[in-house]
């Protein structure tokens, strides 16, 4: 890899630059594994009640994905209104001893999870006026993308597909705008499927990417985490390589002079 | 008295404070965050905290999740 090509996120360091999820494993174990092969430093977390009555004993996912270890990343996965999200955030700063990293979503619609943009900017506003440093998932909208990194935003992070759809890069023109016009970094959050979407978010100019379903829907989700690394470092090498241009015709690559036929 | 914990209807001795209230649910020296009446309670003041009949309380602690997709 590049020396010194690290991603920082509101003063922090990281040398990966894949973000995982860390749901839709079959147990604690494999959410365990895929993060770790995944190389991953921040690993995102939903908050929900805790289950009153059952057995308290039962393992925790901050076990799995300890937060010495990993920076534990609270998404307000699940809210619809600003309300909901914020109040969600703030019971995550509690839960986490006042970390104060989160990653906002507001969502719009349940068939395609697309943000409510209007929603998350109220919630933004909120979050950052309460000292939050807010990585916010929102549309592919550059106006927008760009309204929330002035609101005080750490990270905005545009979609590429609907979440869970691993669809690939659908619109990698808005990407590449939005990544354009920023000033703090551009994270591709859902709609990666496979190892080469990731590469191609990255060879885009992306500082990172956020998934979770492609590598917890694999066949071998432990496997996928390694792909992923490896997608994530290829996109990001060849981004800094800086690619031949293309051409309309062919091009050989062996010399024409010392030919003896 | 009754409060409700997390949407459903929870019976607690009289005077207990949010302490007594994670003591007997067996998360004392769990991960969670607890909200009365949607005020945050932090961990330190759980004791100093009483609560009363109807009280809402919610008790939450992190689980799996990515993009909303985690369920």
């Amino acid at each position: 890899m590049a020396n010194n090509d690290t991603l920082i996120i509101a003063g922090e360091t990281y040398n990966s630059r894949l973000l995982v999820g860390s749901g839709k494993y079959k147990d604690l174990e494999e959410t365990r594994l895929a993060t770790e092969v995944s190389g991953a430093e921040i690993v995102t977390v939903a908050i929900r009640r805790s289950n009153i009555g059952q057995n308290p004993d039962e393992p925790n996912l901050l076990d799995a994905i300890p937060p010495n270890k990993y920076t534990i990343l609270p998404n307000t996965a699940g809210c619809y209104t600003a309300e909901d999200a914020v109040r969600t955030c703030r019971l995550a700063r509690e839960l986490l001893d006042g970390h104060n990293l989160v990653k906002l979503e507001v969502l719009g619609d349940e068939k395609t999870l697309f943000p409510d943009i209007t929603a998350t900017l109220e919630a933004a506003e909120t979050l950052v006026k309460d000292n939050f440093k807010v990585m916010v998932y929102t549309s592919d909208d550059p106006l927008i993308a760009k309204r929330l990194e002035e609101m005080g935003c750490v990270a905005v992070m545009p979609l590429a597909a609907p979440i869970g759809s691993g669809l690939g890069i659908r619109n990698p023109h808005n990407i590449r705008l939005i990544i354009e016009n920023a000033n703090v970094p551009i994270l591709v959050d859902a709609g990666v499927g496979t190892a080469s979407d990731a590469a191609i978010a990255m060879e885009l100019g992306c500082d990172g990417v956020l998934m979770n379903t492609a590598i917890a829907a694999a066949k071998d989700p432990v496997l996928m985490a390694s792909a992923m690394k490896k997608g994530i470092e290829a996109g990001r090498e060849a981004f800094l390589a800086g690619r031949m241009p293309k051409k309309a015709y062919a091009s050989a690559s062996s010399p024409i002079d010392g030919m003896f036929l | 008295m009754v409060i409700l914990l997390n949407g459903e209807d929870h019976v607690l001795s009289n005077d207990s404070t949010a302490a007594d209230l994670v003591i007997q649910l067996g998360l004392a020296d769990k991960r969670v965050a607890m909200e009365v009446n949607l005020e945050i309670i932090p961990r330190s003041r759980y004791g100093d905290q009483p609560l009363k009949d109807g009280d809402k309380v919610e008790i939450v602690h992190a689980i799996g999740g990515g993009s909303s997709d985690c369920y």
